[in-house]
Parts: C-alpha cells; sequence; structure tokens
C-alpha cells in the first residue's frame, strides 16, 4: 500500500461515493438518475484504471514492433458495452420518471409518498 | 508527467461531481454531467482504454445528457429544497471507508502482475493476429473470443429500447403543437443562423464518421457499439436544431423499430450461419472454410453491423419517444 500506487483507486472511490450520496440523498427522481450516472463512471473507471499495466499503451497491435506492452484489453471490452447499456437502463429510469409525473404531477420523493399516503 | 494530468483531471471530475450535487438547478445538473463524461473520456484516454473514451464520449457527454435535458423540459427543472438528514451522509462515509480499507489489499495500479493481467488477457493479446489478423485486440475480444456476452448486452439494450418505447410511447401520435425535444427550444434554435448553418454542414459528416467508425472498427478505435451511438447522435443533433419532425421524415420510426430488431437477428443470423457450416454458434471459422482467419474476420464485420444498426435505431427510437411526448405534454 503506497500512496503512488493506489490514490487513483481512492479518487475513484471519492468520486464514487458523491454519485452515491446524491441517489440516496436526493428526493428528485431526475437528480438520483444523475446520481446513478456518476456512480456508474466512477465504476467504469475502477475498471479501466485496473486494466491499465505501468508503461503500456492501447491494445491495438502494432505490426513489427517489437515488445510492445500492451494493457489489458478484456475489461475495455466489458466497460465500452456497460456504457451503451447503462444509457439504454437511463433512458428507461427518464422513461419511468416521465409516467409517474404524469400520474402524480411530481418526481419528489416525499411528495410522492405524501400523496400515496393520502390517497391509498 | 501522465501522473499529473491524470490528477488534474481527477480533481476536475471531482469538482464536478460536487457540484451536480450540491447545485438544485436541474437544468444545470445536466449539463455538468455532461462535462463529467467528457472529462472521463480524457482520463480513459490517458488510461489506454481508447474504446471505452470513444464511447463515453458520445454516450455520456451527447444523449444521455439530451436525454436528461429532454425528461426535464417534461418534468420540471428546479429541485425542492433538500431535507436537512446525516443518515445518507453517514451511509456513504461507512461505504466509502469499506471500500478504502478493500483497496489497501489491491494490487498497485500499473502492476503487470496483477491476477487481472495474468489470467485470459495475454492470451486474447498473443492469438488475435494468428487467429483473426486483426489489430485491434478490443473488437477481437468483443466480436469473436466473447460474442456471447456481446450478444446478451445487444439484447438488454433491445428490452431497454423496448421498455422505452412501451414507457413513453414511440412517439408517433399526438396533437400538432409546436414542442418537440427540448420543448420550445427547437423553434429558438431554428433562429439562431449559426447554429443552422453549422448543423447543416456538420450532420453529414457525423454520419459519415460513423460509418468509417463502423467499418474501420477492426484496424482502430471503434465497432458497432460507437458507431451506432455517433450515428444517432447526429440524427438527434440534426433534430434538436430542425425539430423532431424533420429527422422523422428521413429515418422513419416504422423504420427504426423495424432496425431495433434487424440488428439482432443478424448477429443471431451470423450465429446460425456458422451452425450451418458446421462449428459452434458465432464460431466465425467456418464461414469461409478454407481460410479460418478470413471467416472470423468476415464473421466481426457481420455482428458489428448488427450491433451498430441495433444501437444506433434504439437510441433513436428513444429520442423520438422522448421528442413525441413532450410534443403532446
Amino acid at each position: 500500500m503506497t500512496l503512488a500506487g493506489h490514490w487513483i483507486y481512492w479518487a475513484i472511490v471519492a468520486l464514487m461515493m458523491v454519485g452515491l450520496y446524491v441517489l440516496i440523498a436526493r428526493e428528485n427522481l431526475v437528480k438520483k438518475i444523475m446520481g446513478l450516472n456518476l456512480f456508474q463512471v466512477s465504476v467504469i473507471l475502477f475498471y479501466v484504471a485496473v486494466a491499465k499495466v505501468r508503461g503500456g499503451t492501447a491494445p491495438i497491435l502494432v505490426e513489427g514492433a517489437g515488445d510492445v506492452v500492451y494493457s489489458n484489453p478484456l475489461p475495455h471490452v466489458l466497460m465500452l458495452t456497460a456504457i451503451v447499456v447503462g444509457v439504454s437502463l437511463t433512458a428507461v429510469g427518464l422513461g419511468l420518471a416521465v409516467r409517474i409525473r404524469a400520474a402524480y404531477g411530481s418526481v419528489e420523493e416525499d411528495e410522492l409518498d405524501r400523496l400515496d399516503e393520502a390517497d391509498p | 508527467m501522465i501522473p499529473l494530468i491524470s490528477a488534474a483531471l481527477f480533481a476536475f471530475l471531482l469538482a464536478v461531481a460536487v457540484a451536480v450535487a450540491r447545485t438544485r438547478d436541474l437544468f444545470a445538473a445536466a449539463m455538468l454531467t455532461g462535462i463529467f463524461s467528457l472529462l472521463s473520456a480524457g482520463l480513459f484516454t490517458l488510461l489506454d482504454a481508447v474504446d471505452v473514451a470513444f464511447t463515453e464520449a458520445a454516450v455520456g457527454a451527447g444523449i444521455s445528457t439530451l436525454l436528461i435535458l429532454g425528461t426535464l423540459s417534461l418534468t420540471g427543472s428546479p429541485e425542492a429544497p433538500p431535507r436537512r438528514s446525516w443518515a445518507p451522509l453517514g451511509v456513504v462515509a461507512l461505504a466509502g471507508g469499506a471500500l478504502l480499507y478493500a483497496t489497501l489489499d489491491m494490487p498497485a495500479f500499473g502492476d503487470p502482475g496483477a491476477p487481472a493481467h495474468l489470467h485470459v488477457a495475454p492470451e486474447y493479446l498473443a492469438d488475435t493476429p494468428e487467429d483473426i489478423g486483426i489489430p485491434n485486440v478490443v473488437t477481437a475480444v468483443l466480436a469473436s473470443y466473447r460474442g456471447y456476452d456481446t450478444l446478451g448486452e445487444l439484447v438488454v439494450i433491445l428490452a431497454a429500447g423496448v421498455g422505452v418505447l412501451l414507457l413513453v410511447g414511440s412517439g408517433d401520435g399526438g396533437g400538432g403543437g409546436e414542442r418537440a425535444l427540448g420543448s420550445e427550444s427547437h423553434v429558438r434554435m431554428r433562429e439562431k443562423l449559426v447554429l443552422r448553418v453549422v448543423a447543416r454542414r456538420l450532420v453529414p459528416f457525423v454520419l459519415l464518421f460513423a460509418l468509417y467508425v463502423q467499418f474501420h472498427g477492426d484496424y482502430g478505435p471503434g465497432g458497432g457499439f460507437q458507431a451506432g451511438v455517433v450515428f444517432a447522435a447526429g440524427l438527434i443533433l440534426y433534430g434538436m436544431i430542425f425539430g423532431v419532425d424533420e429527422v422523422r421524415r428521413v429515418v422513419g420510426p416504422r423504420a427504426v423499430e423495424v432496425g431495433i430488431a434487424a440488428g439482432v437477428l443478424l448477429f443471431i443470423g451470423v450465429g446460425v450461419a456458422s451452425l450451418l457450416g458446421g462449428a459452434n454458434f458465432l464460431d466465425y471459422s467456418a464461414l469461409d472454410p478454407h481460410d479460418p482467419a478470413h471467416g472470423r474476420h468476415l464473421g466481426i464485420l457481420g455482428i458489428e453491423l448488427g450491433v451498430g444498426v441495433t444501437v444506433a435505431s434504439v437510441m433513436t427510437a428513444i429520442y423520438y419517444g422522448f421528442a413525441g411526448r413532450s410534443r403532446r405534454a
């Protein structure tokens, strides 16, 4: 454990926690989805940081260049598909928020709770 | 130098994230999440993940920001004042502490001997030139070695697209008010001469670039996922400025719905073709009995095209859905 070897993971954890805070502390559903997006990008950053090899380069093979060190391509594959799946699911979440707004006239969670209690 | 740049980018990312958490103006927060994505794309590039950076820049800074803006035009922007409570902060501190404690057991950043680099990754890097003969190992893993995973991801995207269409509608019906995504903005935007002229010149090149990314993904950063989102972003950009009806005249909602299914079917079709050739599902070597590497190359082109068509169609369909709804609202 060293500062030089681990600071990047600590920075990612800090980012992740900001996203988690927005997700659980804010009442507005759209804001929650933004928090979820911050959280998701942090997780993706974490995987990509794990894939990095010191002195490595992007995993696109250089022909006849002898000993080139490449970073690990596998996490890159998983994360690039995760981003596109993530935006599709963000769209589903936003669609739900739109429908909730149409049904309740609000996207604030405590307001929704109040309306539900008033009219079970 | 590189650690310095990454540290600076991380500082920016943290500042933007905190700004998103603090502001109560949701429009500002939406733009800030776009900036967050663009900054993280820079960081991905520094960490050698060029394909990921590409996707994040097109998705995070482009499409998801637009979707959030479109939603806000339907749900309203100012957020209610937050309830003061220490409980969330406590939960976050606890979770963060646990994660920090866990990182202490991790191998140092960039350690070539880390377990993550010792399992299958070296095989992928060593075998790709002989097995498939393309330089971009990310594409090779995505489309060939791990084709099953990619098919699964594509089906998730299809399901999400269908879900959004069920939730917000396909944007077909509805009164003829002049409200498109985001609401009355495109009427205002149409009056902006610079935007109009630049967009008209730029959009064809965005679409052309998407095709380049699609078919050059074997050799450089790119592939179906990136090309799909870039293509959809081009269409959405056009729709933002000239109104969604203009785009729907070019690419009809029906064509988009067919495209969603056609891409997945093409992907599965390539798999079935390899079955008929006597090999396993998605083992493309059967596509060319004389030269397995060439067969695999053909298979990758086919499934990447399927991925690109479905991703572009789903993104465009989602945009049509939100835009059609804000017009009716």
